[in-house]
């Protein structure tokens, strides 16, 4: 049975994207049918991401409006025989997108994938709501310090009120994946502590992907983190999250600082 | 344990709105003062007390003649509590107020007093709400009838408004508006305060005034002698 996800955030730069890439790749590595689909109509990604940007002819909006067909749109990737991308567009804008438009296409999509993955837009608006209106559930996607928190707790709120799924009285399943953790900065006690999250925002927790230069790595390259260097510790970390969602029980392991000479010669001045 | 606040009066500040009677004169504003005359040898006294608002929109007046048609106005006792409609430019501390954003109303009816609510006592019920998921960032539980009780917390940014009393049992993050429809003998009470603001009856305190040893704490909140006391629960 398909299930629609829908990766949100409220706030712009957490990781929404990266992780819709790296999770789809995760996902569509053990041999499911994976389609992620770039909702940020007007500043499209995730076909960077994916390393896609070059092949794209009809996107979203076409499939949407009736323009192309899905199957003219969808973008196979070149690693995973199992992982499609249906780019977004990027010189038309939010108000493009209506909902019977997207009721549609997220219909189709349905009968041809075990997964859908929506990567939303930032923002509460047009994009934002579209994203998640149809989705069976959520990885609302946090970075450890208060802002990114706050935007969260007010998806969550959103999750909770503004889709199909809430509106018809079904309770919205949704998972916390906190990105760009620091585990020096949390040892240090300038960012949350992963228990203030998870308290604040009272959702069960995915996973906890760490902060790390292979990310930016593998987007130069156009490749999903789980993809480019899968035995860097962020791309261990998505593909434990993608076996959670498929209902695996992974044990979860806080990435912990290991201190070096100078922080324990200078640990005590901090305390 | 109980803290005292800082002896210090708050002050407080209410809307509230009130009709007033809006005359709107025409061009030229001799001949209008003429029929204002006229108006009045048939009912002598009809401005006598009433709130009067000069809309001067489209007479083009400037800083000369705004003031005359006041003193026009006052000679023949209607006394002007605001203008509306006349440029920003031409505000002088001598003259009433500008005013913006009035909304067209029948004077001469008053207002319809809201039909007094049914007392139900019959179904507690309707005077009490209870939400059982956290209120999230940007939501907004506004409940005018009685009081709110809320089993998860309230997130940073959302808030909630009782007619009474506000009963939290997570962390109070976002604000909390207790008694916000007039009623002193409100009260807050949550189990983890770190609020961004607390109101009782209109009084309120900001994160910032809270005592720092209260944050974080399980606590309650009411008023005495217009002053607002937060003391810890346990």
């Amino acid at each position: 049975m398909a299930e629609v996800m829908v990766v949100t955030s409220g706030k712009g730069g957490v990781g929404k994207t990266t992780s819709t890439a790296a999770l789809g790749a995760a996902l569509a590595q053990t041999g499911q049918t994976v389609a992620v689909v770039d909702f940020d109509v007007g500043l499209r990604n995730l076909d960077l991401i994916m390393g896609a940007e070059r092949r794209v002819v009809y996107d979203l909006i076409n499939v949407a409006n009736g323009e192309a067909r899905l199957h003219q749109a969808l973008i196979r990737d070149k690693r995973i025989e199992t992982l499609y991308l249906l780019p977004a567009s990027q010189t038309r804008d939010k108000d493009a997108l209506t909902e019977e438009g997207v009721k549609r296409v997220i219909g189709e999509l349905r009968e041809r994938f075990d997964w859908i993955i929506c990567d939303s837009p930032a923002g509460i608006e047009r994009g934002a709501t579209l994203a998640m209106k149809y989705a069976d559930l959520a990885v609302v996607i946090a970075n450890p310090e208060v802002s990114s928190v706050r935007d969260s707790d007010r998806i969550i709120g959103l999750l909770d009120a503004k889709t199909e799924k809430a509106e018809s009285g079904q309770r919205m399943e949704k998972h916390l994946l906190l990105t760009r953790y620091d585990a020096a900065r949390a040892g240090r006690g300038e960012m949350l502590s992963v228990e203030d999250v998870l308290e604040i925002l009272s959702i069960p927790l995915l996973g906890i992907i760490p902060e790390s230069e292979e990310v930016l790595r593998a987007s130069n390259v156009g490749s999903p983190v789980t993809l480019n260097n899968a035995a860097s510790a962020p791309a261990r970390a998505y593909m434990d999250a993608a076996r959670r969602l498929c209902g695996e029980d992974v044990a979860m392991s806080i990435p912990m600082h290991r201190k070096g000479f100078l922080d324990r010669l200078f640990g005590r001045r901090a305390a | 344990m109980t803290i005292q606040t800082k002896p210090t009066r708050a002050i407080r500040f209410r809307g509230r709105s009130f009709l007033a009677l809006v005359l709107n004169p025409e061009l030229p504003v001799g001949e209008w003062l003429g029929e204002v005359d006229a108006w009045l040898g048939r009912s002598p006294g009809f401005f006598g007390g009433k709130p009067v608002v000069l809309d001067v929109t489209g007479l083009s007046l400037d800083r000369k003649s705004l003031p005359a048609l006041i003193a026009d106005l006052a000679q023949r006792q209607i006394r002007i509590m605001g203008i509306e409609g006349a440029e920003a430019k031409l505000a002088s501390p001598d003259l009433p107020p500008f005013l913006s954003g009035g909304r067209p109303a029948s004077f001469m009816g008053r207002p319809e007093p809201e039909p007094e609510p049914v007392k139900t006592a019959a179904n507690p019920a309707a005077h009490s709400l209870l939400v059982e998921a956290p209120v999230r960032s940007g939501q907004s539980i506004v409940f005018p009838e009685g009081d709110v009780t809320v089993m998860g917390s309230i997130g940073s940014g959302a808030e909630v408004i009782a007619g009474g009393s506000i009963h939290i049992y997570g962390a109070l993050r976002g604000r909390a508006m207790a008694g916000a429809y007039g009623n002193a003998r409100a009260r807050i009470f949550c189990r983890k305060l770190e609020a961004e603001l607390i109101a009782i009856d209109g009084l309120y305190k900001i994160a910032d005034e809270i005592e720092p040893q209260l944050r974080k704490k399980p606590v309650q909140a009411w008023l005495e002698d217009e002053t607002m006391k937060i003391t810890l629960l346990d």
